[in-house]
């Protein structure tokens, strides 16, 4: 019996059995993420051009950074970037809790409604894109021929070429896309909350405000953290969605991180300045999802607590 | 207020906002799909043409080559694009496996640091890891083929499939795998016969999150492939811009190609989806 233990095999720290089983997941990444990676910060000290090979074998420190911090396009890029995701989160958030206490509330047909709701998730970015590019089109855009239909504007609004306006049309699009992945974790928390509690408060006289602000949202907010961590792994995605509706113009009014990453790298053929700025992207990334992840260990750990 | 009218009142408002909930979800996307079976002149006219008026395959004709003008492979596009998906979804469930149940049941030294540096390899963004990648694959000779993306998606996808089937793997009783042990399997056995069925609808729902990856993914594929041998949907879908007049018609076809395989997928294995994402990550 001694020889069959299970709980030893399971058990051993020093087992190497783990390690095995990790190393083919970490060798994949070591190949297409941590190489790459480390090619890239190297590529980011040099001036290198794609037209001139010689120039990856030059050296000159910390050059592209000290640019990129004088850069104007770059900073504003940025700070659109970080713009674009804080009001792209929150407004998930916000709705995804909105939709999912709407659905939560009907009886009839919710399985339909949230299959529904599960459509965005499906799409490609770049069908995302392809398809807000064609409702805000300004000549043929099933937007603006409904406007003009019902008589609520005279002229094209060029939704796509203001400023404003094709900010709002892109960040319109990503939450149309995101959304639901919030509304349906959300919808599974609320779904799984006991009613005991709620009764219980009712009874000890809380009006509704009071049950959802100390029962129902502390409940829900494990699997808000859920959403916010899966959507922190591919925020980048908006590159997909910009790089079809606007492609980052006109005049560089909606350009993010991502797409001017492409044009400085590709189109002109920049790529040491290139990596440096896709350096500070990536550490944007991380700092994001290391943020989400660690209220989700958090939430994950009291979650288990409880059980 | 009457508290009955109230409650009626607030009935009735729930469902206006549902309906324009689905309105806004479904129009965009049911337009696509409308003007894929529609004539350009049709979609160009002013003022708008609401009701259509011809409705036709010619579109999809044209895509796939039975018109006279062929301007975009798109069988070609369609075949790379399910060859790659799907032997990219298979390694990556295969390495999936292997990682998920070392995290689900074994302890060991680092575990909590390599699950965090796992999930982070995922937040590189495409765009910003397509420099290095196109450098070197191009040193490799691995830019436009197959296994050159495969060996990419595997990569973008190890680290989502290990979370979802680690978390599915701990739902099940280590008792059980236990047991079987104690009456004689070894553990590759006991793998097998006990942990492996009882996680199969997640495994399922890991394979479907990254057959879709896959299958939407363009940033990286967008800079790895050049032509008809590996060049995917997505990509494929952006030939129509290249042009001075965009062929609404036509890539709304195209738009239609794509999302039919991944809207049957999703509609097969919905129930396991949502419990794939639920219990994978709160449970685990």
């Amino acid at each position: 019996m001694a020889r069959y233990s299970p709980k030893r095999l399971f058990r051993n720290r020093m087992n190497l059995v783990p390690f095995l089983l990790l190393l083919p997941a970490f060798m994949v990444l070591a190949l297409v993420v941590v190489f790459p990676l480390g090619f890239s910060l190297y590529t980011s000290f040099t001036p290198y051009r794609l037209i001139r090979p010689n120039t990856l074998h030059v050296w000159i420190g910390l050059r592209n950074y000290t640019d990129l911090m004088g850069n104007g396009d770059f900073w504003a890029a940025f700070g659109r970037t970080v713009l674009f995701l804080t009001i792209a989160l929150n407004v998930e958030f916000l709705a995804g809790l909105g939709i999912a206490l709407l659905i939560s509330r009907i009886t009839w047909g919710q399985r339909t409604l949230r299959t529904i709701m599960m459509f965005p998730m499906m799409f490609s970015p770049i069908l995302v894109g392809y398809q807000f590019k064609f409702v805000f089109n300004d000549n043929i855009g099933i937007l603006n021929n409904a406007l003009q239909a019902l008589h609520l504007s005279d002229g094209a609004i060029a939704w796509l070429v203001d400023r404003n306006l094709a900010m709002f049309s892109i960040i319109f699009a990503e939450v149309w896309m995101s959304t639901s992945v919030f509304a349906i974790l959300l919808l599974a928390g609320l779904l799984s909350m006991p009613r005991d509690p709620v009764e219980a408060a009712r009874v000890d006289g809380c009006n509704p405000w009071q049950v959802f602000r100390h029962i129902t949202l502390p409940y829900i907010m494990p699997f808000a953290y859920i959403a916010m961590t899966i959507r922190s792994l591919d925020v980048a995605r908006a590159y997909d969605i910009v790089h079809v509706m606007t492609g980052g113009g006109p005049a560089g009014r909606t350009e993010l991180l991502w797409t001017l990453i492409a044009r400085t790298g590709y189109n002109n053929a920049k790529m040491g300045m290139a990596n440096a700025m896709a350096y500070i992207s990536i550490l944007l990334s991380i700092a994001f999802t290391y943020f989400f992840f660690r209220k989700l260990i958090a939430a994950r750990k009291f979650m288990r607590g409880a059980d | 207020m009457d508290p009955k009218l109230r409650r009626q009142l607030g009935r009735i408002v729930s469902w206006v906002l549902t309906f324009l909930l689905m309105m806004i979800i479904c129009v965009p996307g049911l337009w696509v799909v409308l003007t894929a079976f529609r004539p350009n002149a049709e979609v160009l006219a002013k003022p708008a043409v609401w009701v259509p008026q011809v409705l036709s395959l010619n579109n999809f004709a044209k895509i796939f080559g039975f018109a006279q003008e062929v301007a975009i492979p798109v069988p070609a596009y369609f075949a790379n694009s399910m060859i790659i998906a799907l032997t990219s979804t298979a390694i990556a469930l295969l390495i999936g496996m292997s990682g998920g149940y070392a995290f689900a049941r074994y302890r060991f030294r680092f575990k909590d640091g390599l699950f965090l540096g796992l999930m982070l390899s995922r937040t590189v963004p495409g765009i910003a890891l397509s420099l290095p990648l196109f450098m070197i694959w191009s040193r490799l000779g691995l830019i436009d083929t197959k296994p050159g993306l495969i060996i990419v998606y595997v990569a973008m996808n190890v680290p989502f499939t290990i979370w979802l089937i680690d978390g599915f793997f701990r739902q099940i009783p280590i008792e059980l795998s236990e047991a079987a042990m104690v009456d004689g399997c070894t553990r590759w056995q006991a793998f097998w016969r006990i942990e492996f069925p009882l996680a199969r609808s997640g495994i399922a729902s890991a394979g479907i999150f990254a057959f879709l990856t896959s299958w939407n993914e363009y940033a990286l594929a967008s800079q790895l492939t050049r032509s008809t041998y590996s060049k995917t949907l997505p990509v494929g879908l952006m030939d129509f811009t290249s042009q001075f007049t965009i062929d609404w018609a036509g890539m709304s076809a195209m738009a239609v190609i794509i999302i039919i395989p991944a809207l049957a997928l999703t509609f097969i294995v919905q129930k396991h989806l949502i419990a794939g994402l639920t219990f994978g990550g709160v449970k685990g």
